[in-house]
């Protein structure tokens, strides 16, 4: 069974971010770049799969700048096989992504694709599932466990209130939560193995995918600022002033 | 202009967060439809048609429904979709794993988690864990949209739909439904509770986080709990607030032996008060608390719930 796993460079979670005075966006020059933490869990996945005899070759694909080749590096040095790098300067919107993922599917006709379920910049929680509504298979979103048998993959999803367990046939989407599994660290010697692996390298165009983006965005702006707090003493004042002056209990 | 709701139900009764997306669709401007895709959902489907601003409840009925698998509700969706200026749904588990597809199968760009409707095709939604909000516009023909429940009010009931029922989609016959485990508790909902109580990894232990206990009755309030507690295994993981866990905004929301890292603060700076209980002084938590108390949580909780009598 092969693998394709979706990836992408974003700004490192730990960075905070500040919103351009100009307002056209936020500023991202010179902040330290990584893979999305989620599809890291995503990647381990795959390989999980491919240590236990499920999966056959993993391959990790990213759209976007030429940089995002480091994470695609990253990737195969977690254990991916190959990559595939979309290369474009244009932002891409999730449908774009999607788009470009589904004509990549559609060569290599993966069995599984495993996606991370959000990327921290955007927040839009999209990719995974517009890419099953292309392809026309089944998805199972926010996955604590994913189990393949045969031509099923059981998957247990975290949703508000608990969780859930459904069956899939595949092909099927995955995309990852944060407790499917804990990502291992990249080694030395898997960092040199990697740089020997393949990229393989397309533009939008080679795959026929118009990625202009539909969503104009007007203005980015910081959110409402809190006025600031005051440390209180002592529980009698906390009380007191929940009570009195906030007026909330 | 009309605009079609997705509900979130469970057959039996509607969910709160179906009612705020009726709000943000009804600021989108023109009349509010709702979608009841369920099985056996007469009850919901009721319901829906007594809240105020929707003008029409249409029924999908079939075991195919019954537990809101994506494909099949999609599907519904989409052999509904033609006329609609606006599709939404709430941005919970629920509807963000069944817009998108919507949205790819319409060719149209999705917005998510819209926090305030600007314009009939202008939105604002947070992103980079709420430390940017973008106002969007779309030009597409249809707006497909996820709402975040915080920040639009309910409706007030009143309203008196006529109840229409339509023709069912055939199930995709490519997932099924296995089983659920929902994790019980006899405190409010955690993203509709007025007061919300939240413990981090300075709780220590599962066995700690009961110190939480008498405070939250005291206070009518739902527990919450950073990432860093889920992870240690001090609490199940629908009790996370955060960017990747739950998005609260109570009137009163008291953060205790939480340091407040980025991550948790996009679950819960909305709060109209914030109370930050942490013994480091340095802690960013204090930077968007209203009210903050330096000291041991585990003298400060029972010390609180004694002063609230």
């Amino acid at each position: 069974m092969k693998v394709l796993v979706p990836v992408k460079r974003v700004v490192d979670y730990n960075v905070k971010v500040r919103v351009k005075s100009d307002q056209s966006g936020v500023d991202i020059a010179n902040v330290k770049m990584s893979m999305n933490p989620f599809d890291e869990i995503a990647v381990e996945e795959a390989v999980r799969l491919k240590e236990a005899g499920k999966a056959t070759e993993i391959i990790a694909v990213s759209c976007g700048a030429p940089q995002s080749q480091e994470t695609l590096r990253t990737a195969m040095a977690i254990g991916a096989d190959r990559s595939v790098l979309v290369e474009t300067d244009i932002e891409l919107q999730p449908l774009a992504v999607a788009k470009l993922l589904k004509a990549i599917a559609d060569k290599e006709q993966p069995q599984l694709i495993i996606l991370g379920k959000q990327a921290i910049d955007d927040d839009a929680n999209q990719t995974g599932q517009m890419l099953a509504a292309l392809l026309d298979w089944p998805q199972a979103t926010y996955a604590s466990k994913v189990e393949i048998d045969g031509d099923k993959a059981k998957v247990t999803r975290e949703v508000d209130g608990g969780l859930e367990v459904v069956s899939l046939t595949l092909p099927a989407i995955v995309t990852t939560d944060l407790r499917l599994n804990e990502p291992r660290y990249v080694t030395l010697p898997n960092i040199m193995k990697a740089k020997k692996k393949t990229i393989d390298n397309l533009k939008p165009a080679d795959l026929g995918v118009d990625v202009a983006p539909r969503l104009k965005t007007l203005k980015v702006s910081e959110p409402a600022g809190r006025a600031a707090g005051i440390i209180v003493p002592d529980v009698a004042t906390l009380v007191d002033k929940l009570r009195n002056e906030a007026k909330v209990i | 202009m009309t605009a079609l709701v997705i509900a979130e139900h469970d057959n039996a009764s509607l969910k709160g967060s179906t009612l705020h997306t009726i709000t943000a669709a009804a600021q989108c401007g023109g009349d509010v439809h709702v979608l009841i895709a369920g099985h056996q959902a007469d009850a919901a489907a009721q319901a829906a048609a007594k809240v105020a601003g929707v003008t029409k409840v249409l029924v999908a009925d079939g075991p195919q429904f019954a537990d809101g698998l994506a494909e099949n509700v999609a599907a519904q969706a989409l052999a509904l979709a033609a006329g609609y200026a606006h599709i939404l749904a709430p941005a919970t588990a629920y509807g963000k794993n069944i817009l998108p597809r919507v949205a790819a199968k319409l060719d149209v760009a999705q917005i998510s988690e819209i926090t305030k409707v600007v314009a009939a095709d202008t939105f604002e939604r947070p992103f980079y864990a709420g430390n940017a909000i973008a106002t969007v516009q779309s030009s597409d023909a249809t707006k497909v949209i996820t709402v975040r429940t915080t920040a639009f009010d309910a409706p007030a009931d009143g309203g008196s739909a006529t109840v229409e029922s339509v023709t069912a989609v055939a199930d995709s016959g490519k997932s099924s439904f296995v089983s659920r485990e929902i994790a019980t508790s006899a405190r409010p909902e955690l993203t509709a509770a007025k007061v919300v109580v939240s413990g981090g990894r300075g709780l220590g232990s599962e066995e700690n986080f009961k110190i939480l206990d008498p405070l939250a009755d005291k206070l009518g309030a739902a527990l919450g709990a950073s990432r860093a507690a889920v992870d240690a295994g001090y609490v199940p993981n629908d009790w996370q607030v955060g960017q990747t866990g739950k998005v609260v905004a109570p009137d009163l929301y008291i953060a205790v032996g939480i340091s407040g890292a980025i991550q948790h603060l996009a679950g819960m700076k909305d709060s109209k008060t914030i109370v930050a209980i942490n013994k480091d002084a340095e802690a960013p938590i204090f930077s968007v608390a209203d009210y903050g108390i330096v000291g041991d949580l585990f003298e400060v909780v029972p010390a609180l719930v004694k002063e609230l009598g």
